[in-house]
């Protein structure tokens, strides 16, 4: 649990974040979003104490995270910028390890731990373990940069704008990772970005930072459901609104009764994507499969339209 | 097939051409002082040893002549600069009267601008090849290794150069010695001292102007006048702080040189350390310090070897630039092979000119190509190359 306690941070007279309180829940996926200058990543940094802030207090566990030095504090939580920063004088692996070989680790954990990384990030230990961070797609890179993140197997991940500088596809592939990353090791994950997709792609919890106040904390649905201010509105985006509800809603809480011809689309698909089927295959209704296969009945356009619609 | 004319050997063909037909090979003089004989090649060997040594160029001058490939140039570059060295030793012993201790046989000009002709196609050669930074210095130790055969087996003996090498081979050593000592002490010191100040000036801002404009301005004074201007504080030193003296710090002689060589040097090291660490990519840094690194764990896994083959860079320069330079310690003392070249001077024999002169370039050209094969191969480590 990380509890960010009335944190501000002034440069002089610019106050850059404004007494900012909120609660990150253990093993959730906390998204903070706003515009560029909005505080996002200062507040993210002081978390590491990358920044040291001006007043206020952050808990990790419960414990001030001023009570060991900076460094350490920074080893035991994970890290992960845009453009993956990797060192470019250090093979893949060599990067991988650098955490542990910080801690001390011995040579035959940190050889296990490099391999079972890049195998849980679909990268063959053997072929790109011994390469140089140049020789791989921005895609790899950014994995590996992840992967260095999660060595030592910190509780804590803070990722800044980590998908930036990736194409469309290789970011939607990124984030499925991200999400089955954090399932596997149950890593409470606090990430800063300016893509409205991304975080409610993401995110248990979204946190919208403007002018470095936080002016709403909570699911995603909330955010759309009641938006406290009308910055998180225009965030949102009038045309998105019922897109973005269908988006964070599994296809399978919309299922009912009944048969339905085609193909069926699973469970954990989002509501938005089962609309997106109906849409272009013509139909009223498409059946719905569980993860294991099970047919769940079927999913039609009537009860999208009516999930779509603005909550009473 | 179209034969095709390479753009450079026909450069490199109208030099050799200017060697042979309108330049001596070699100079027969009476003694070291005077005035000498010019003789061509024909005149300087044995009929058979001319007219082979003109077949060779002209055959290594075709090669040139036409776009062929570069492994083949620099064969004929090598076979027709083996030649040249062993045929004006050669010429000295077939110049030099019987039993006459005071005649002197030396390279004409021809002699020179041939070697130039077939040294700049070695290079083209060399350029094309890109050989990996392992077969360069292959290449240099097999250049000095001919060379010390070519020494000990005693084929250049006839030659004045060796003739005022064989008059003072100890003093030879000793000022070798010296002249090593210096460049290399001074870059030594320079290191030890220039990297601790770029890694401060990169860290502190306002110390960086200051301390980069003064070295500059260090190194627009001409050596000479620095000096003069050492004299005075070396000479103060050396007369106050007990023990100085005993160490060798005196007004002039090796230690002002010593400073001086210190000073030029620094610049290079110090800007280029600068610049090195100001290139080190800042999400890289960043990354550094998010992961956990400490200030100093980030400057030497992260920073330093990143920067290292910028700092090479400005090691190189220093090293050849100090050799060159510690020439100039004899005017004041210093010892080093400056001491033939002023005697030569004063003396107007230009054989002993030579004698300090060539080992200089050489050592020169010997460390540049050492340094550049290690900053490639430093370079390379990114690319995976040679991890190593």
């Amino acid at each position: 649990m990380i509890e960010i306690d009335a944190i501000t941070k002034r440069y002089d007279e610019n106050t850059v974040v404004d007494n900012v309180s909120m609660v990150i829940e253990p093993r959730t996926v906390t998204v903070v979003v706003g515009t560029s200058g909005s505080g996002k990543t200062t507040l993210l940094r002081m978390i590491n104490r990358l920044v040291e802030p001006t007043e206020g207090m952050i808990r990790l566990d419960g414990e001030d995270n001023r009570a060991i030095p900076g460094h350490e504090l920074r080893r035991r939580i994970g890290y992960a910028i845009q453009g993956h920063g990797l060192f470019p004088h250090r093979t893949v692996a060599q990067n991988i390890a650098t955490v542990p070989g910080l801690l001390g680790w011995e040579k035959s954990r940190i050889d296990a731990k490099v391999e079972e990384l890049l195998t849980l990030f679909q990268l063959d230990a053997k072929t790109f373990g011994p390469r140089y961070p140049h020789e791989l797609s921005g895609g790899q890179q950014q994995r590996v940069g992840v992967a260095r993140a999660l060595a030592a197997e910190p509780n804590v991940l803070l990722m800044d704008e980590p998908f930036g500088a990736l194409d469309p596809i290789i970011r939607a592939k990124a984030q499925e990772d991200l999400l089955a990353i954090q399932r596997h090791f149950g890593t409470t994950i606090v990430l800063v970005t300016h893509d409205m997709n991304e975080a409610f792609h993401l995110a248990d919890k979204i946190a919208v930072m403007d002018k470095g106040r936080v002016l709403q904390y909570g699911p995603p649905v909330e955010l759309v459901r009641a938006p406290a201010a009308p910055f998180v509105e225009t965030l949102i985006g009038d045309t998105e609104r019922p897109f973005r509800l269908l988006a964070i809603a599994k296809a399978g809480a919309a299922a009912e009764p009944g048969d339905a011809d085609g193909e069926p689309i699973h469970e954990d698909r989002s509501q938005q994507e089962a609309l997106a089927d109906l849409l272009w295959s013509g139909r009223n209704a498409l059946p719905v499969i569980s993860a294991t296969g099970v047919p769940m009945g079927r999913v039609t356009l009537e009860a999208l339209l009516k999930h779509a619609a603005r909550p009473q | 097939m179209r034969i095709r004319f390479d753009k450079l050997g026909i450069v490199i063909a109208l030099i050799a051409a200017c060697g042979v037909f309108f330049s001596a090979f070699a100079v027969l003089k009476p003694n070291r002082i005077l005035q000498g004989q010019a003789k061509t090649i024909l005149e300087a060997l044995p009929a058979w040893a001319g007219w082979g040594l003109l077949v060779l160029l002209a055959v290594a001058t075709a090669i040139a002549l036409f776009r062929m490939s570069p492994w083949l140039k620099l064969t004929a570059a090598a076979a027709a600069l083996a030649a040249l060295t062993i045929a004006i030793g050669y010429a000295a012993s077939f110049l030099t009267p019987a039993g006459n201790s005071y005649a002197r046989v030396s390279p004409a000009s021809g002699f020179w601008i041939l070697l130039f002709a077939f040294a700049l196609l070695a290079a083209d050669a060399l350029t094309r090849l890109q050989p990996p930074p392992w077969m360069r210095v292959l290449f240099l130790a097999i250049t000095g290794g001919g060379i010390a055969l070519l020494l000990i087996s005693g084929s250049w003996d006839g030659l004045s150069i060796m003739k005022e090498y064989g008059g003072r081979a100890d003093v030879f050593w000793i000022e070798a010695g010296k002249h090593v000592t210096l460049a290399l002490g001074s870059l030594f010191a320079a290191v030890l001292a220039g990297l601790p100040l770029g890694i401060l000036c990169h860290r502190v801002t306002w110390l960086r102007t200051g301390v980069l404009n003064t070295l500059n301005l260090v190194q627009t004074i001409p050596s000479i006048a620095l000096f003069g201007i050492l004299i005075g504080p070396l000479a103060w030193i050396a007369a106050t702080v007990p023990g100085a003296a005993a160490l060798g710090i005196r007004g002039i002689g090796a230690a002002p040189a010593f400073v001086a060589l210190f000073l030029y040097s620094l610049l290079p090291v110090v800007a280029n350390t600068v610049v090195g660490l100001a290139g080190v990519p800042p999400e890289a840094n960043d990354a550094a310090r998010g992961i956990g690194m400490t200030d100093r764990q980030r400057l030497f896994q992260v920073e330093f070897p990143l920067a290292l083959p910028v700092i090479l860079t400005a090691i190189r320069i220093v090293l050849v630039q100090n050799i060159g330079m510690a020439t100039i310690a004899a005017l004041i003392g210093g010892g080093g092979f400056g001491v033939f070249v002023f005697q030569g001077i004063g003396q107007t024999a230009m054989d002993l000119v030579l004698l300090g002169a060539v080992p200089t370039v050489a050592l020169a050209f010997a460390a540049a190509v050492m340094l550049d094969a290690l900053i490639e191969a430093n370079s390379r480590v990114p690319n995976g190359v040679s991890a190593a």
